[in-house]
């Protein structure tokens, strides 16, 4: 190996770690908030991706059709248990939210026409349609077992995994997609060139990153949920509401999902089911950080995304044996070194 | 005696777990700017009343009126928005943040429904807790037991409640640091709010309160104004004596 191919390999492997890193970042929230291991996490990057596909030849994507749907029936269950404990302030939000939101994004999805629309446009627009199926999802799996243990809760996200991966194939067929570069060009630093769309995933990662790691120190949001996740008994008596902090959470996990799916299209050709290998390599940096800290999280994330670059030189055919392997030096640290933490209180 | 408007009003509550009936047809009353107590020994029901009313746990009987409005769908997030608050026995702060954000995660349901101030209130919360102001930007897990006592109380003071609930806030503390915060429950009178103190610290509770409850194996033994009680043979015998729990 010369010092042209490493640093090839080294931007390939910073490129996917950035991914990683954001996706590891939602999972060790999703879980510190709800104790959810939020697998169905790579169907929101396939669905981020494939939506933005959809729109870019002219089709409307199917997952419309998943968030009128969701809504509906978050609709009937939410007005349901509102008008039996007789709180109706809370209608004009539920049929808001779950009725009006998928019914106006329908509407300018039908009267503009999506595919001849500015590249930040159609973006936007996937961002409007997929990021609400996941405090949707949320209210229907998850919510009405948030006493659930931590292995319940696991067997339902395994459920909702399989689910969203067979809707996807309904919804986009086996074929794959790959969007356009946001845009063209190149940036060459001696002998090293560095793809346009390299530093978009790298930029857009890091703003995503600093913005999250702001909303969690400085507002008051933010600190909501992670006062839930350090005591939710705690944060419940000041008002802070367990489902709120959950559908929170679970929105700004499938933000980050889909926006990766987003990013990364240009450069890898997302399938319906791809979600899910992209998803754990996340999952193996979360669980670097031991599903706790968001920094070691994200340096695990990177750390297998150059494991993952340079293993694919020297012995592609193991590449992900070699990157799944790493989860159990570090599981075996973890049990060695943490002493058994017991589920709630 | 009890003519004052009532805050809160608690009639024939009964709340169970599982099979098993922990507190039995209890009543109580709090009245505005009242502070009264429930004394009873470990095991007696306390918490478990306390988490009944705030909505931690269902009741499987009875009516709880807040403010005179009966309180239909038990839910914590409702109760605190309608000004109660309550200090857990394990006080429950979010020992990775400082001080200073604990207290401000105490006034969230306030911002919330619009009020903004909660750097005012700080001020005012810190006037009555001068060494919560010192140890600001410290993380709650350091501060040292009685610290965390006051800051738990802090917290709950930042949200402006209506009615106090206060789980055995002596607990585990020093006897001169039990006096600081008897002091200060007792100089929270001034302020109107009205507090539903717990204690198995019978003698310092019965000293602060206006009124007191007797709560023994999950039923009302006993009530009556604390200085009546004070002097009442029987409390005198099983919770003041010098073999009584303090
Ligand atoms: N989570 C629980 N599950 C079952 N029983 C409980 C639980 N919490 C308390 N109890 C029982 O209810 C009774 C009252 O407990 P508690 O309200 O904690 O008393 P106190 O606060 O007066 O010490 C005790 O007999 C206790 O064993
Ligand atoms: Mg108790």
């Amino acid at each position: 190996m010369n010092i042209e191919i490493a640093l090839l390999l080294g931007q390939d492997g910073l490129t996917n770690g950035a991914i990683y890193a954001l996706l590891s970042v939602a999972l060790v929230l999703v879980f510190a908030v709800t104790r959810v291991i939020y697998i169905p996490q790579g169907e929101f990057v396939a669905f981020g991706a494939l939506t933005l596909a959809s729109f870019q030849v002219g089709k409307t994507p199917g997952t419309l059709w998943l968030l009128i749907g969701a809504g509906v029936v978050v609709a009937l269950v939410d007005l349901s248990s509102a008008l039996r404990s007789g709180q109706r302030r809370h209608i004009p939000r539920i049929v808001g939210w779950n009725l009006a939101y998928p019914a106006v994004v329908a509407g300018v999805i039908h009267l503009f026409t999506p595919a001849e629309l500015p590249l930040l446009a159609q973006i936007v627009l996937s961002l409007a349609l997929v990021v609400p199926l996941g405090p949707m999802t949320y209210r229907l799996a998850y919510q009405p077992l948030a006493e659930a243990s931590v292995l319940v809760l696991l067997i339902v996200s395994v459920a909702v995994h399989l689910a969203l991966v067979g809707l996807g194939l309904l919804f986009f067929g086996a074929e794959g997609s790959r969007t356009p570069a946001f845009s063209e060009g190149s940036l060459s630093v001696g002998s090293l060139t560095v793809s346009g769309q390299t530093l978009w995933v790298l930029g857009a990662s890091l703003t995503l990153i600093v913005v999250l790691a702001l909303f969690f120190e400085r507002t008051i949001y933010g600190k909501a949920l992670r006062a839930t996740a350090m005591n939710r008994t705690g944060a419940r008596l000041m008002g802070i509401s367990t489902v709120m902090a959950g559908k929170l959470s679970f929105l700004l996990a499938s933000l980050i999902g889909a926006l990766s799916g987003i990013l990364i299209a240009p450069i890898t050709t997302i399938y319906y089911d791809t979600g899910f290998l992209i998803g754990l390599k996340g999952f193996v940096g979360a669980i670097v950080g031991a599903l706790s800290s968001y920094p070691l999280a994200a340096a695990g994330a990177l750390l297998v995304g150059l494991l993952e670059a340079f293993s694919s030189f020297w012995a592609s055919a193991f590449k992900e044996v070699i990157v799944f392997t790493l989860i159990i030096p570090v599981l075996v640290w973890l049990s060695l070194t943490t002493r058994h933490v017991e589920e709630e209180e | 005696m009890r003519e004052i408007a009532p805050v809160l009003e608690v009639e024939d509550l009964c709340v169970s777990y599982g099979k098993v009936e922990a507190l039995h047809h209890a009543n109580l009353m709090v009245g505005a700017g009242q502070i009264v107590t429930v004394i009873g020994p470990n095991g007696a029901g306390k918490t478990t009343m306390l988490s009944a009313v705030m909505g931690l746990l269902p009741c499987s009987r009875g009516q709880i009126r807040f403010q005179g409005q009966l309180r239909s769908a038990a839910e914590v997030e409702e109760m605190v928005a309608l000004g109660a608050n309550l200090v857990p026995e394990s006080r429950a702060l979010f020992g990775e943040m400082s001080v200073e954000d604990n207290l401000l995660l105490g006034a969230f349901t306030r911002y919330r429904s619009g009020d903004r101030d909660s750097a005012g209130t700080m001020e005012e919360v810190f006037r009555i807790f001068p060494r919560l102001k010192e140890r600001r930007t410290q993380h709650a897990g350091t501060l040292s037991g009685g610290e965390r006592q006051m800051l738990a109380l802090a917290r709950a003071l930042m949200a402006k409640p209506k009615l106090l609930m206060l789980d055995e806030p002596s607990l585990g503390l020093a006897p001169l640091i039990v006096k600081d915060i008897f002091r200060v429950i007792a100089s929270l009178k001034d302020t109107g709010v009205a507090i539903l103190l717990v204690e198995q610290n019978a003698r310092a509770a019965l000293q602060v309160a206006d009124y007191a409850y007797v709560l023994e194996t999950g039923e009302i033994a006993l009530e009556g104004p604390s200085r009546q009680l004070i002097d009442d043979p029987k409390v005198v015998e099983s919770y003041l004596g010098l073999g009584g729990r303090h």
